[in-house]
């Protein structure tokens, strides 16, 4: 552990061997789906006719709204809302992209030719599309009010008040691969088996089997050894887990359905666009002393389990990494007709620390400090971790002003503010951007239950914690096997796994089977399994270490028993499994453990509505310099600087790819990514043409710096890094952009026409 | 119907298609070669990327019945004698990929690109790999790979000069 070993995961995919859930034929007979969908943001369905279709030979059948409305109940969700969602739209469709029917045919060829038969007539209705506009309507469906300390007295007493709104518009996790579900129905035993490429949390599980009305039991849900991405986007295929098991229900045929790129962009998910008006107060020698946030949240046109979690994910972490005290923030839910949202990575930190950062980086500019300068004068200080936030978090360890002071070291920062500087009074437009992000991981279960009133919280389930569970058998010969719920899509869960076993059972990683295709049926899950709030170093690798541990144990036992210290493996597992009576008496034969690990640190929020949001925080402080081309307005990033402390490095090779990555997802969101809708509702980024994510030629080769305090709340001493730079990029970049073209008013994507039309005002 | 003759990763295949069946169904759904991937089905995401007759090509934008004769390599057929190719080794020394669904698509691309440009900078590296997406790796890792093959590569042809 520790070392940055090459991926046990590379051999097969590089020899095309992977196993994504398209490669794979679990249910040979299945026919193939194609989904009917709703070219209207919002319409009445008066009439669904699959006559013409269900004529076209090889047809199977056709599955409507108004059967799923039979056959299913409305998703579950963390609040109630007015609009009850289903896997398809019956009597009225509520965005472009919602599905209407499902036809299912002998190939995907003949579907879509089928689907193009069902004959659907709408009536246009008004559609909601400004979430804004809407938040004083019956369309918000969540108003709470959150105080602590004292922020109109604070705000009162300030020297200078900073009031600005933040827009962050919509984008997509977008993966290389989309959405995928194989599933049959067995009328026998009334239950569905479906696979499907899915990353989590499993407490969507139970939303999927109440929608289907069946006990979790009935519902057996498989993922397969590799899935092409997902960052967050594949939590939400379980819709249409629901929407093909009743296709197979109804239409007696196993279904197979592989979403394409123009459905997986207008009827999958995304990140909530969100609206932020900041009121920050400061005293004149820098001190942030209060902070009111209003937040106008749009999550599409239905309330998705788990959300509103974008708009809590990150509520501990109102503050930031600031040693306010005075935070206040009132949250609204909006329903819009656009497709719902739901997970993305960073979820809810890209557009709480746009908000922050810029406002720090506003604030330093009117106080006449530098914006670096600013930042170390509200850090909190190394020496008062671990620090509970007025909001509730706990942040674990580090040093915040060391990681700031390394940052600007690698960047040469004075230097580069200089030379922006020297640049722009040639005319050239070039910009310095910092940004200081508080990084959380492993997620409170319960922090979602903050969208209800302490007193409506407290007549229901508390919720808490985060848990994952991990199996580790050794066979008749030596072999190892890891079985790990973790649902990894491409983070390298198996090479990690096999390095902590390896360590404790003093094997070889290559030694040792990671399984992290997951089964409902036999895996180690707890509602929280998955891969999502960049859990795995935390508590995945928390179960890892704690099942290997308890193994090793045993096998010491085994050892000391047998009277030989330097027994083989293979020895011990020969003469556990072929010889149980020369066991120590009273030991339980076998040699297999079942460990579940849980963060020790996320009580149910509490009266004052205060919640340990996350497990542990990593913090990171980014550098951006930019240059801003006059004449097309177009972004080039010059350099990107980011440190990092996020606790012990399980595998310093993984970690820096963890790092790259967010940082391109953070820097997609600032420079290219928005999904898009005209002024009715029609969704005009349907296609990687139009929907823009970076390509190798616009990102920087990130200068990475490592700091490692371990974490006191996680086993191993980690924390997650796989969303900070997400979280931070598109505020270090606006700060940059800001800083190069002198002005403060920016909304993200800072696409070339959108910065362009910014430089004519 | 239409009859198809094709040499796939060295392997000769008759097989009927339907005229509209895209190379890349076929390549996956009837010659069973799944590692060629389907990222967007209109030719920008590049995962797809086969080498047709020798040069990079989007299987996505192909139909099977155009392939009729043609010399086609895929995924599977990059590895020598069982063995990586000192491409696909130097891509998992560096990392160079996470979820490995764009791998394939890319590491065809840039084995028909250094074979044509065998002394690369980084930004014809770049360059190459505009025509890919990948949302895991931030591309660094990527490009660092090529330029590390592409200097195995012209050592190894130095050597044997």
């Amino acid at each position: 552990m520790g070392r940055p070993l090459a991926r046990l995961e590379d051999e097969a995919l590089l020899r095309g061997r992977g196993r994504f859930l398209d490669d794979l034929d679990p249910f040979p007979d299945a026919r193939h789906a194609a989904v009917v969908r709703s070219p209207y943001a919002h319409a009445r369905i008066l009439r669904v006719d699959a006559a013409r279709a269900l004529e076209l030979p090889g047809v199977v059948g056709v599955l409507t709204g108004e059967d799923v409305a039979a056959l299913s109940r409305p998703f579950p969700a963390g609040i109630d809302s007015p609009v009850p969602y289903y896997a398809a739209a019956h009597g009225t469709a509520r965005y472009v992209g919602e599905p209407v029917a499902v036809v299912v045919a002998r190939d995907r060829y003949l579907a879509e030719d089928a689907a193009e038969l069902v004959e659907v007539e709408y009536e246009p209705l008004e559609p909601v599309l400004d979430a804004l506009a809407a938040a004083d309507t019956a369309a918000c469906i969540s108003d709470r009010a959150f105080a602590y300390g004292d922020v109109e007295g604070a705000l009162a007493a300030a020297d200078l008040v900073v009031r600005s709104r933040f827009s962050f518009p919509r984008w997509s996790c977008a993966p290389l691969e989309c959405y995928a579900v194989v599933c049959s129905w067995d009328e026998a035993t009334g239950s569905l088996t479906a696979w499907a490429n899915f990353q989590g949390p499993f407490t969507l599980h139970s939303v999927a089997a109440a929608a289907l009305g069946l006990p979790g039991s009935k519902l057996r849900l498989l993922t397969p050894p590799d899935s092409g991405g997902s960052f967050g986007i594949k939590s939400a295929v379980l819709a249409y887990v629901v929407l093909m098991g009743l296709a197979s229900r109804a239409l007696r045929v196993p279904v197979r359905w592989v979403e394409d790129r123009l459905e997986h962009l207008a009827g999958s998910s995304g990140a909530t666009a969100r609206v932020t008006d900041v009121e920050a107060g400061f005293t004149a020698e820098g001190e942030l002393v209060a902070l009111r946030y209003d937040v106008v949240e749009d999550v599409g046109a239905y309330l998705r389990a788990p959300e509103p979690a974008t708009l809590y994910r990150m509520h501990g972490s109102l503050s930031g990494a600031y040693r306010v005290r005075n935070v206040a923030a009132r949250n609204r839910v909006v329903l819009t007709n656009r497709c719902p949202s739901g997970l993305n990575r960073g979820f809810g930190g890209p557009q709480l620390y746009l908000a922050l950062e810029r406002t720090m980086s506003i604030a330093a500019g009117r106080l006449g400090l530098d914006p670096a300068e600013l930042r170390r004068r509200n850090l909190i200080r190394a020496d008062e971790l671990p620090y509970t936030t007025p909001s509730g978090a706990i942040y674990d360890s580090g040093d915040y002003e060391a990681c700031l002071d390394e940052a600007l070291e690698l960047a040469r920062y004075e230097e580069r503010v200089a030379e922006a500087r020297a640049a722009r009074a040639e005319g050239r437009l070039v910009g310095v951007g910092v940004a200081c992000v508080v990084e959380p991981s492993v997620s409170n279960m319960g922090y979602v239950t903050l969208a209800e009133p302490a007193a409506a919280r407290a007549g229901a389930l508390p919720k808490s914690g985060n848990a994952e569970g991990c199996t580790i058998s050794v066979s008749p010969l030596g072999g190892v096997t890891v079985h790990l719920p973790t649902t990894p899509q491409g983070q390298g869960h198996r090479t990690v796994a096999a390095q902590i076993v390896a360590d404790r059972l003093g094997v070889e990683p290559h030694e040792v089977e990671v399984v992290t295709a997951s089964d409902t049926a036999l895996s180690p899950w707890t509602v929280a399994s998955g891969n999502y709030s960049s859990r795995f170093s935390g508590v995945g690798a928390g179960a890892v270490a704690l099942a290997a541990e308890r193994l090793a144990a045993k096998i010491a036992a085994v050892r000391a028993h047998l009277g030989d210290e330097s027994l083989s493996l293979r020895r011990v597992a020969g003469a556990v499994h072929w010889n149980p009576e020369s066991l120590p008496p009273g030991m339980e034969p076998g040699l297999a453990v079942i460990a579940y690990y849980a963060a020790p640190n996320l009580a149910p929020p509490d009266e004052a509505d205060r919640v340990a949001s996350s497990a542990a925080h990593g913090f990171l402080a980014d550098v951006a310099v930019v240059e801003v081309e006059r004449e097309t307005g177009r972004v080039r990033v010059l350099d990107y600087v980011t440190v990092h402390d996020a606790g012990t490095l399980l595998n310093p090779l993984l970690a820096e790819g963890q790092v790259r990555g967010g940082f391109a997802h953070g820097a997609g969101a600032a420079l290219f990514e928005r999904m898009a809708w005209d002024e009715e509702g029609n969704l005009l980024t349907g296609s990687f043409v139009d929907y823009l994510c970076p390509t190798a030629p616009d990102l920087p080769a990130v200068r990475i710096g490592h700091r490692e305090t371990p974490s006191p709340f996680t086993p191993l001493g980690a924390k997650g890094l796989g969303e900070g730079t997400t979280m931070s990029a598109p505020a270090a970049l606006a700060n940059a952009i800001a800083d190069a073209i002198g002005r403060d008013e920016l909304e993200p994507p800072f696409t070339p026409p959108r910065v362009w039309e910014l430089l004519q005002r | 119907m239409i009859v198809v003759d094709v040499t796939v990763n060295g392997r000769r295949y008759r097989e009927e298609v339907e005229d509209r069946l895209l190379l890349s169904d076929f390549l996956r759904g009837r010659l069973g070669l799944t590692g060629t991937h389907v990222g967007c089905e209109h030719g920008v995401c590049g995962a797809c990327t086969v080498l047709y007759e020798g040069a990079a090509a989007r299987s996505c934008l192909l139909l099977a019945a155009q392939a009729d004769g043609a010399e086609i390599v895929t995924v599977e057929g990059l590895a020598r004698d069982g063995r990586l190719t000192p491409l696909q080794e130097a891509f998992h020394r560096r990392h160079a990929l996470q979820c490995g669904f764009c791998t394939p698509g890319i590491l065809l691309a840039a084995t028909d690109f250094l074979a044509r440009t065998p002394q690369p900078t980084r930004a014809e590296i770049e360059d190459l790999l505009s025509g890919h997406l990948c949302r895991c790796t931030g591309y660094t890792p990527i490009v660092d790979a090529i330029a590390e093959a592409a200097a195995a590569q012209a050592g190894a042809e130095g050597a044997g000069a």
